[in-house]
């Protein structure tokens, strides 16, 4: 691998060259905020949509919670607020499986792939190889706007009578496909699947783009070992994205065949005793979809926490004061991930009936990931050895998504063998394992992201205290909610439950249930905090007045203090070292633009 | 009313919080901006350290209070159950040390190192000794514990051990349909498209097969020590068998049928007594999202002797005769209220 980046360092060059300078484009709001061409306000675009989307979602897992906190209780403002789904104030079952469905779907989609590599990729891939911007900024813009176009027709899909589709977000057929199985599998289905059609269709743009960009636009002298690892976790999700999006594709196409024109791709032997009636489908395959879904779905949760993993890499070290440990072995550990993400998908399917021995195979591939996860851990572990931390609001989110990653990732290694993923499967334990592992974590490691890029973003700075605030509350409120729920999955207490107390089994947690709900609302209160100081600081934050404010090594530090479309006046500079100079030599921190002094010692 | 409250509260402390905010980037100002950073990276740098010890505190005071309510304090209530209890203490105790012993470094490491004039960063770029350690020790734990969920895995998937009882399971929206194969010990013939009121599962009356099957609804019983073997199948969407006593589940697939096989250890009567609660039952749960009914797609499993299960099985009609009345050889001659009588009992019973 590192010969195939040294060949791709020769093959870098300047693309707009010199041409660029200063010359100002007449823009116009239109041109400016709206169909905007330049990734900075397009990477703004997709992170204030993600913001809108994780608002929604999480007001929907609150209104869940209440169901499962108070399932006895009755609220009228929720049936003024819901109307016929939730008549007598109390949420119907109907209203409470398509909130957990459209809150999964959200924030898995629209948050955390959109919202998170959407901003990131766009914001900080030109910034940081040295660009003026993305290979392609009018396939870049149409990538958000199909990603506003899926969000439009995912919110219209509320709205409809027969209610949004409310089958999990995994969306599996029979049932995701049978509108007479379920009122949500009616008009709500169809707009799920042509709004995530759209959302595809989305990330595909994106996606080519950000592997064009990093490929061929990085400045003179980045090499692709001499980049962050931001932009390396940037580039494996962009790759991961572009081989796994087409399968889940292919696997909606067949959906839309299966409901509209009389397949029987997934559809074989069934009776449906709501309408009295057995359909003629034969011979199809319902667990050909979930082969088809997790294809992307489990690449997917790596798209999801990849550019958390480079953004907390970087800003460990930058806050360390101190070179990322074992840059390498990071490369190497993202790339191990970003294969075995590809081998792993069907530890989702093992109480399906699948073959046992491919079962097997597939237990030994999982299991493998613990490997570079590990190596991930020790590593930034290592890196705030001896370090002289300064703990920023974004810093702090980076230990965090540390402490989060590793609580839930060992779960994974329980979830991940196939004999204890028997009893587990499908029990609160995986909500707890996957809400921790791949939801807050990665979620954290956004959050640590726009606390760290705001300055560049918006030229000043995110109230701090209003930060620390927001960060402490939401750690302490992340593992209270998640953390008893391993003990309600050790129960056997199955998830997408609208209601414990009919059994005897599971009704012995009615007291937590209340509990997790209480905090989740707390929390919730407490990213409106977030909401309003990143809303509040756009306009009225303290004004950043230093070009480098933290001391960084990377380009990004080099535009001007608010870049206009081309980032930098004049040239792009040249990079003549790896991104992780800091107390190099006694120096505290050496730019990426310094070339190599006479008497360095040799490292990088 | 209470609502209005509740919003005007959560409004007044956001307010407090905002003004606070302000008041300490005013006060940065006053202090200069560096004074006042390096007392926040105290403040931070004691939080993280308080953080690990109240976090480790609520981890154990989490298991003082919920432990009791999970199923590991009693027995598996199968024998291939034991085997997950088994496996989930190894896979416990190697998670927890990795888990405890990383999350004190990483909190240990952000109090220790904060941000000191006297301390200069150590330039530690990478070190291919210690990488190599924890590429490989954290290999080879792995490797024991695919080994140990594989010979498990293997063994709650091969075939069921000859002589065990076979009994069909069929979910549908919602609840689900049980089977039994008669004295033939063989399940006759079904089709889908048979399938109407009175035929739940569509069995083919023509097979001579299926004309002892008995098809029932709402509880299975199961006999003790004997292992026994689900054949499971959907009528509609994809369910789940989760049998979580016995600590197994099994999708139920529509046109795919499954199986799954297990020994139950106790019978109900004596879960009731180990676990001492009066109510208890081998609930079986959906556990794969099928509809707005899936929270309540319960069936329920009884586990008895082999005599108690005789009795009750004698007194099972085979679902032949209920819907051909006229084929019972025992309606044909008199004395039709004895054998209702007979019926009535075990009904009864459960």
């Amino acid at each position: 691998m590192a010969t195939e980046a040294v060949l791709q360092a020769h093959a870098t060059h300047d693309v707009h060259g010199d041409h660029h300078h200063e010359h100002h484009h007449h823009e116009t709001f239109i041109t400016k905020y709206v169909f905007s061409q330049d990734h900075k306000m397009i990477a703004k675009q997709f992170l204030i949509t993600g913001m809108v989307w994780a608002v929604l979602g999480g007001l929907m897992s609150v209104l869940f919670r209440f169901q499962l906190g108070y399932p006895d209780a009755t609220y009228p403002w929720l049936e003024d607020l819901l109307g016929k789904w939730a008549e007598g104030g109390r949420i119907t079952p109907a209203a409470y499986y398509a909130l957990v469905t459209t809150h999964g779907t959200v924030l898995v989609f629209f948050v955390l792939t959109a919202g998170l590599s959407g901003t990131f990729a766009n914001f900080l891939i030109p910034l940081q190889i040295g660009a003026r911007d993305m290979a392609s900024p009018f396939m870049n813009m149409l990538s958000y706007w199909f990603f506003l176009a899926a969000s439009i027709v995912m919110l219209s899909s509320l709205f409809v009578e027969t209610g949004p589709f409310s089958g999990g977000w995994t969306a599996y057929p029979p049932l995701s496909a049978l509108g007479d199985a379920s009122p949500g599998s009616k008009t709500g289905m169809d707009l799920w699947l042509i709004s995530m059609a759209l959302f595809v269709v989305s990330s595909l743009l994106g996606g080519l783009n950000y592997i064009a960009t990093v490929l061929n636009m990085r400045t003179k002298g980045m090499s692709m070992t001499r980049m962050p690892l931001t932009i390396w976790a940037l580039f494996f999700t962009a790759i991961l994205g572009v081989l796994s999006f087409p399968v889940l594709f292919s696997g909606f196409i067949l959906l839309i065949f299966d409901r509209n024109f009389g397949t029987s791709f997934y559809l074989s032997d069934i009776y449906l005793a709501g309408v009295e009636k057995a359909l003629p489908n034969e011979g199809g395959s319902a667990i050909l979809y979930q082969h088809l879904f997790w294809f992307l779905g489990h690449p997917e949760v790596y798209i999801i926490l990849l550019p958390a993993m480079g953004m907390v890499s970087e800003i460990l070290s930058v806050n360390s004061r101190k070179p990322i440990f074992g840059y390498m072995a990071m490369i190497g550990s993202l790339f191990a991930i970003a294969i075995l993400a590809f081998l792993v998908w069907a530890h989702h399917m093992f109480v399906t009936g699948l073959n046992p021995f491919l079962g097997s195979i597939f237990v030994l591939l999982t299991l493998l990931i613990a490997v570079p996860s590990a190596i991930k851990v020790f590593n930034w572990l290592t890196t705030l050895w001896r370090g002289n931390i300064r703990f920023t609001p974004a810093m702090l989110f980076a230990i965090g998504f540390v402490s989060l990653f590793i609580s839930g990732g060992l779960t994974g290694i329980w979830l991940g063998n196939s004999a204890l993923d028997i009893h587990l499967h499908d029990t609160y334990f995986v909500i707890a394992h996957f809400h921790i592992v791949m939801g807050v974590a990665s979620m954290f490691g956004m959050f640590a992201g726009i606390y760290h890029w705001y300055p560049k973003m918006y030229g000043r700075y995110l109230n701090n205290t209003m930060g620390y605030i927001h960060f402490w509350a939401t750690l302490a409120g992340a593992y209270l909610i998640f953390w008893p729920m391993h003990y309600e999955g050790l129960a056997g207490m199955p998830r997408r439950y609208y209601d414990y107390s009919i059994w005897e089994s599971f009704k012995q947690f009615a007291e937590l249930n209340r509990f997790i709900s209480t905090v989740a609302m707390i929390v919730f209160a407490v990213q409106l905090l977030f909401l309003f100081n990143f809303f509040y600081s756009i306009w009225k934050g303290r004004k950043v007045r230093e070009q480098n404010p933290y001391n960084a090594t990377t380009l990004e530090w080099t535009t001007p203090i608010n870049p206009g479309h081309g980032n930098w006046v004049g040239e792009i500079p040249e990079v003549h070292r790896w991104a992780y100079d800091y107390g190099k030599d006694g120096k505290e921190f050496i730019s990426q633009t310094t070339p190599i002094g006479a008497d360095e010692s040799s490292h990088h | 009313m209470s609502m209005f409250l509740i919003i005007a509260v959560v409004t007044l402390i956001f307010i407090v919080i905002f003004q606070i905010s302000k008041a300490s980037e005013y006060v940065a100002v006053l202090k200069g901006a560096e004074a006042s950073r390096k007392q926040n990276n105290k403040i931070n740098g004691f939080l993280m350290i308080a953080f690990l010890v109240l976090g480790l505190i609520g981890v154990w005071y989490c298991n003082e209070l919920y432990y009791g309510k999970t199923l590991l304090p009693y027995p598996s209530a199968s024998k291939e159950g034991e085997k997950v209890d088994e496996m989930l203490w190894v896979t416990l105790a190697v998670t927890g040390i990795v888990f405890i012993i990383t999350q004190i470094l990483l909190f240990w490491f952000a109090y220790k190192y904060q941000e000191s004039d006297k301390r200069k960063p150590f330039y530690l770029p990478h070190n291919n000794k210690l990488e190599v350690i924890w590429t490989v020790v954290p290999a080879i734990v792995l490797a024991v514990l695919v080994v140990i969920g594989l010979r498990n895995w293997f063994l709650f998937t091969s075939d069921a051990p000859k002589g065990a009882m076979e009994v069909e399971v069929v979910g549908k929206q919602f609840g689900w349909i049980y089977r039994y194969p008669g004295k033939d010990k063989t399940f006759g013939k079904k089709y889908f498209k048979n399938i109407d009121g009175t035929n739940a599962l569509g069995l083919l009356w023509d097979d001579k097969a299926g004309q002892d099957d008995v098809v029932l609804e709402g509880t299975m019983y199961i006999v003790k020590d004997k292992p026994v073997k689900l054949i499971i199948g959907s009528r509609d969407v994809i369910h789940d068998v989760g049998l979580t006593h016995f600590r197994l589940k099994m999708d139920a697939v529509p046109g795919t049928p499954t199986t799954m096989w297990f020994t139950p250890k106790y019978t109900t009567k004596e879960m009731k007594e180990i676990t001492g609660n009066p109510n208890f039952a081998y609930e079986i749960s959906c556990d794969q999202m099928c509809g707005n009914g899936h929270y309540s797609m319960k069936g329920v499993i009884e586990v008895v002797t082999q005599e108690e299960f005789d009795a009750w099985m004698a007194g099972k009609k085979a679902t032949y005769l209920v819907a051909f009345p006229d084929k019972d050889p025992s309606n044909a001659p008199a004395k039709p209220a004895a054998d209702s009588a007979k019926i009535a009992a075990p009904v009864a019973k459960m």
